[in-house]
Parts: structure tokens; C-alpha cells; sequence
């Protein structure tokens, strides 16, 4: 009997200490390779971790499924969020004329362009699902200018890790890693089903990633900066979701 | 072949005087450690799942069949429920508050949490016969006799008798079997058909199923029987004695003699 517990206690040990050290390796190991989201702290972080890393390592350039243009859901469903603040329905008033997205951060050239400017450069269209996290979604044509090219417009850093984009709302303000600012299918979106992006679907300018869900599809986008690191971005946790207790990561 | 031989015979002959050894830990084992374990881890990340998944469902109680489904679109059923979103017409003159943030991660977590303990524990059970030996049911009980006879028991609210403490009845067998093979993994490939970065991989996860809210209905009715399942479980567990089997499932003694059956 004392052989054996023992021996079981030996055995415990060993399985116990390449146990951390496996976790140490993974958690070095992740590190290195971007896998580890800026929220990985707290009681929710591991799960939070698995979905990121996981969902990074199948499917960093996968494609969003695509629909055919029978399968648009009549009519699109606008999640309005009134009331908007005054200097968006100033903006509104001018028809959007003096809508301006500036570009900074860890970037060659700090850019500012109008509208017609994002218009003017070659332009794509996807018909994607947006889906939210409560459980609804619909089928649309979203038309705008890939996210990529205004990123080699600005010609980014080699350190750049995150896009950080902002609302004209200020509570809203999100970031994506470069593997999905660099997808095809990342846009800054402007047109809708054949015409302009209406305010209720996020228009004038509206982030479209149809890998994740809803919230990080951000409305009325002004701004974008490059960085290397969320650190002294709001709490640092990546964007304004984990403050309000939603995951920074939304595949799933 | 001939040293084979001869070396074989003293090793068997030693197994069963190592075995009678130590009896007591061997014979009086309900449950084995690793069953024990990965019963409670799932208890606690089903609980969690159960809960934050009905959080969840408050935020839009409407379910649709095929791709997409929102307000505006006439949904398959609703639940007579408030929601904790103002733009869900419910009837209810009042909105919940939002508990999807937290409820999301606790979700996600406790998925992952049950996802590996199952796969530990089916690793297990096929590698040490546990399946095949508690829940694979016999042969001569896969009869009509052998059904008809466990469901007369059932009618009739048979008390069970100490072999039941030993053994699972055929009904539970079958029972078990279903959730594991087939309510878990349908559960599991529902939840991950309605992730649009996994689907953006493996198309086929939700195209099987007709498209995204079907996964998501799916997904609802998967997890109602399994919460039907919880309660017939924890009703049975009550009916065959409370004390004893929860014990057996925590310290894996019964409390019953085996030699006695």
C-alpha cells in the first residue's frame, strides 16, 4: 500500500510539473504568435483565450461564406441606435459632405479622406451575413473600399499589430489584429444593397468584418490608428466590449 | 514462440493474485476515479451552460428556420418571455437587463471546459471498456422482454434492488448512450454552426443543418432535452436513493456489499 501511494505520488508530481511546464511553453508559445487576445485577464480569460487562439490557428484566411443575391433579406434590418450626438447631425445635414476618416498611429503617411476620396478607390462588394450576438441576422450586399488598401494608402509599420477604429459616438471604438484588418473581406463599407449606406445600417462609413458578429462591426467610423499595442487604449483590454462585459474576440 | 510462451504463463498467473491483492479498493468501486470526476466537472459546466444560455436566449426569444431571422422577419416560434432587448416586440411592458456580456465568456468557458473533460472521457471509456462494459447493454436484454420488462418496472415505480446499485438497467444504458454519442455532439456542432469565423472554415458545419438560425433552433431543442434528461436523472437518482447514489458518485462506495448480490 505505501509502495503504491508512492509510487501514485511520484507520478502525480511528474504529470503535475510537465503539466505547468506544457502551460508555460503554450502561453510562451501563443505569445509569439498572436494568439492571445488583449482581454486574457480576469476569470473569463481562458475561455476567451481558447476561442481566439483556436479560431486564429483553423481559420486566420478562411473566406466568410458568400450568399447569392436571391438570398438579401427584404429589408435589410436596421439596428438604429438614436438619439445621435450633435456633431453627427451637423455631419447629417451636409449630407455628409465634410465626413472626414483620419488614419494615424504607427503609419508613413497620416492621412485624412473624405468620402468621395473612399469612393474613388477601386471598390469591392461581398454578400455576407451580419449576425449579432443576440441572435438575430440578415443577408445584404455590403460595397466599400477593402480596409488593406487605405492600410497601404498610409503604408503601415512593420510593428503594427491592431487597428483601432472609432466611432463618432464615443463609446464605441473597437480593434482587430492584422489578420482580419488585412482580409479581403475586412471593408470600410459605404453602400448597401445597390445604395449608400443608410444611417440606421451604419452609414455614411460603417467597419464591416463578416467573421465576427454585429458589435464589431462598428457604425459612423471617423477614425483609425495603427498601434502595437492596446495598452492606453481605454482600459487596454482591446476596445469598449470588455468594458461593458462583452468578449473582444466575437467569432463565436 | 517457446520463450514467448513461458513468459506469458507466469505473468498471467500473477495478475489475478495482484488484483485480490487489495480488494477493497478494487471491488467496492461503483464508479471508477475518472468517471467520478469528469461527471461532477460536467455537472458544474453544465449548470453554468444551462444558465448563461438562457441569458442569452432572453436577448432575442425568437427562433426561425434557414439562413437568417430577425424582427422583421416572421420567426418559426417565439417563447412567452421578456426579453432584455427593447426592439423585441414581447407584449411585455418592460425589458429586461442585459446579462449577454457576462454570459457570453461564462458560456464559452464552461463549453470549453465540458468539450475537454468529454473528450478525456470518452478517451477513457473506449480505452478501458467502460462503455462497453457499463453502457453497452447486454444482448439478452436488447430483447422485447428485456424492454417490456425494465419499462413495467418503471410503471409501476419499482424501489430498485441492491443489483441496481451494482449495474445500470437497460433504460439507463440506452439513456446514457443517447446523451453522449448523440445530444453532446449535436449540442456541440449546433453551437459551433452558429460562429461565423468556424463556419468561414468549415461551411459544411451549418449548411448541413439549412443555414445559421436553423443551427441556432436546432441548438434550443438540443439543449431542452437535455435539460429534460437532468431532471429524469436527478429524479431517478432521488427515487433509487439520494444518499447512496450520490455517494457512489462522489467516493464511489455504495454503502451495499457486493458479495450480497
Amino acid at each position: 500500500m505505501s509502495h503504491l501511494s508512492r509510487r501514485k505520488l511520484i507520478v502525480t508530481g511528474l504529470a503535475a510539473t510537465a503539466g505547468t511546464a506544457g502551460l508555460g511553453v503554450a502561453a510562451r508559445l501563443a505569445q509569439k504568435y498572436g494568439l492571445v487576445p488583449p482581454d486574457h485577464g480576469g476569470i473569463y480569460g481562458l475561455g476567451e483565450t481558447l476561442n481566439y487562439a483556436s479560431q486564429r490557428l483553423l481559420a486566420r484566411h478562411s473566406l466568410a461564406r458568400e450568399f447569392s443575391e436571391s438570398q438579401i433579406s427584404k429589408p435589410p434590418f436596421p439596428n438604429e441606435i438614436p438619439p445621435f450626438n450633435d456633431a453627427f447631425k451637423r455631419l447629417q445635414a451636409g449630407g455628409f459632405a465634410d465626413w472626414r476618416l483620419t488614419v494615424d498611429g504607427m503609419v508613413e503617411r497620416p492621412a485624412s479622406f473624405s468620402l468621395t476620396e473612399l469612393r474613388s478607390y477601386p471598390s469591392r462588394s461581398q454578400i455576407t451575413q451580419l449576425a449579432c450576438e443576440e441572435g438575430w441576422s440578415y443577408i445584404a450586399e455590403w460595397v466599400g473600399v477593402p480596409l488593406s488598401h487605405i492600410l497601404d494608402v498610409v503604408g503601415i509599420r512593420p510593428q503594427a499589430r491592431y487597428i483601432v477604429y472609432f466611432s463618432i459616438d464615443p463609446d464605441w471604438w473597437d480593434s482587430i489584429d492584422m489578420a482580419d484588418a488585412t482580409h479581403p473581406q475586412t471593408f470600410l463599407a459605404y453602400g448597401l444593397n445597390g445604395n449608400e449606406l443608410p444611417v440606421g445600417n451604419g452609414g455614411p462609413l460603417r467597419m464591416r468584418l463578416p467573421r465576427q458578429l454585429g458589435y464589431k462591426n462598428v457604425k459612423f467610423v471617423t477614425h483609425l490608428t495603427v498601434t502595437d499595442s492596446m495598452k492606453g487604449f481605454g482600459k487596454g483590454l482591446g476596445s469598449a466590449s470588455p468594458e461593458g462585459g462583452y468578449a473582444w474576440y466575437a467569432g463565436i | 514462440m517457446a520463450t514467448s510462451g513461458s513468459l506469458q504463463e507466469p505473468l498471467g498467473a500473477s495478475l489475478p493474485s495482484s488484483a485480490s491483492a487489495d480488494p477493497a479498493s478494487t471491488v467496492t468501486s461503483r464508479h471508477s476515479a475518472l468517471v467520478r470526476v469528469t461527471h461532477w466537472i460536467t455537472t458544474l459546466c453544465f449548470l453554468a451552460l444551462l444558465v448563461s444560455g438562457a441569458e442569452i436566449v432572453l436577448s432575442h426569444p425568437r427562433f426561425y428556420w434557414g439562413e437568417t431571422g430577425n424582427v422583421l422577419t416572421t420567426p418559426l416560434f417565439k417563447l412567452p418571455l421578456p426579453s432584455s432587448r427593447n426592439l423585441v416586440p414581447t407584449g411585455y411592458g418592460y425589458v429586461l437587463p442585459d446579462q449577454n456580456g457576462w454570459s457570453r465568456y461564462l458560456h464559452f468557458q464552461a463549453a470549453w471546459i465540458a468539450v475537454l473533460t468529454g473528450l478525456l472521457y470518452v478517451i477513457f471509456g473506449l480505452f478501458t471498456g467502460h462503455f462497453r462494459r457499463n453502457l453497452l447493454p447486454p444482448k439478452a436484454d436488447l430483447s422485447w422482454r428485456g424492454f417490456s420488462s425494465a419499462i413495467a418496472g418503471h410503471l409501476r415505480f419499482k424501489r430498485p434492488g441492491e443489483e441496481d446499485a451494482w449495474s445500470y438497467n437497460v433504460l439507463q444504458r440506452i439513456t446514457y448512450l443517447l446523451v453522449i454519442f448523440i445530444l453532446f455532439p449535436l449540442v456541440i456542432w449546433t453551437g459551433l454552426a452558429m460562429s461565423p469565423a468556424f463556419v468561414s472554415a468549415i461551411p459544411a458545419t451549418v449548411t448541413m443543418l439549412g443555414g445559421q438560425q436553423s443551427a441556432r433552433t436546432i441548438h434550443f431543442f438540443v439543449s431542452v432535452a437535455l435539460l429534460l434528461f437532468l431532471i429524469v436523472h436527478v429524479a431517478m437518482v432521488c427515487l433509487a436513493g439520494f444518499k447512496s447514489r450520490t455517494r457512489a458518485m462522489i467516493t464511489g462506495r455504495t454503502g451495499i456489499s457486493m458479495e450480497r448480490t
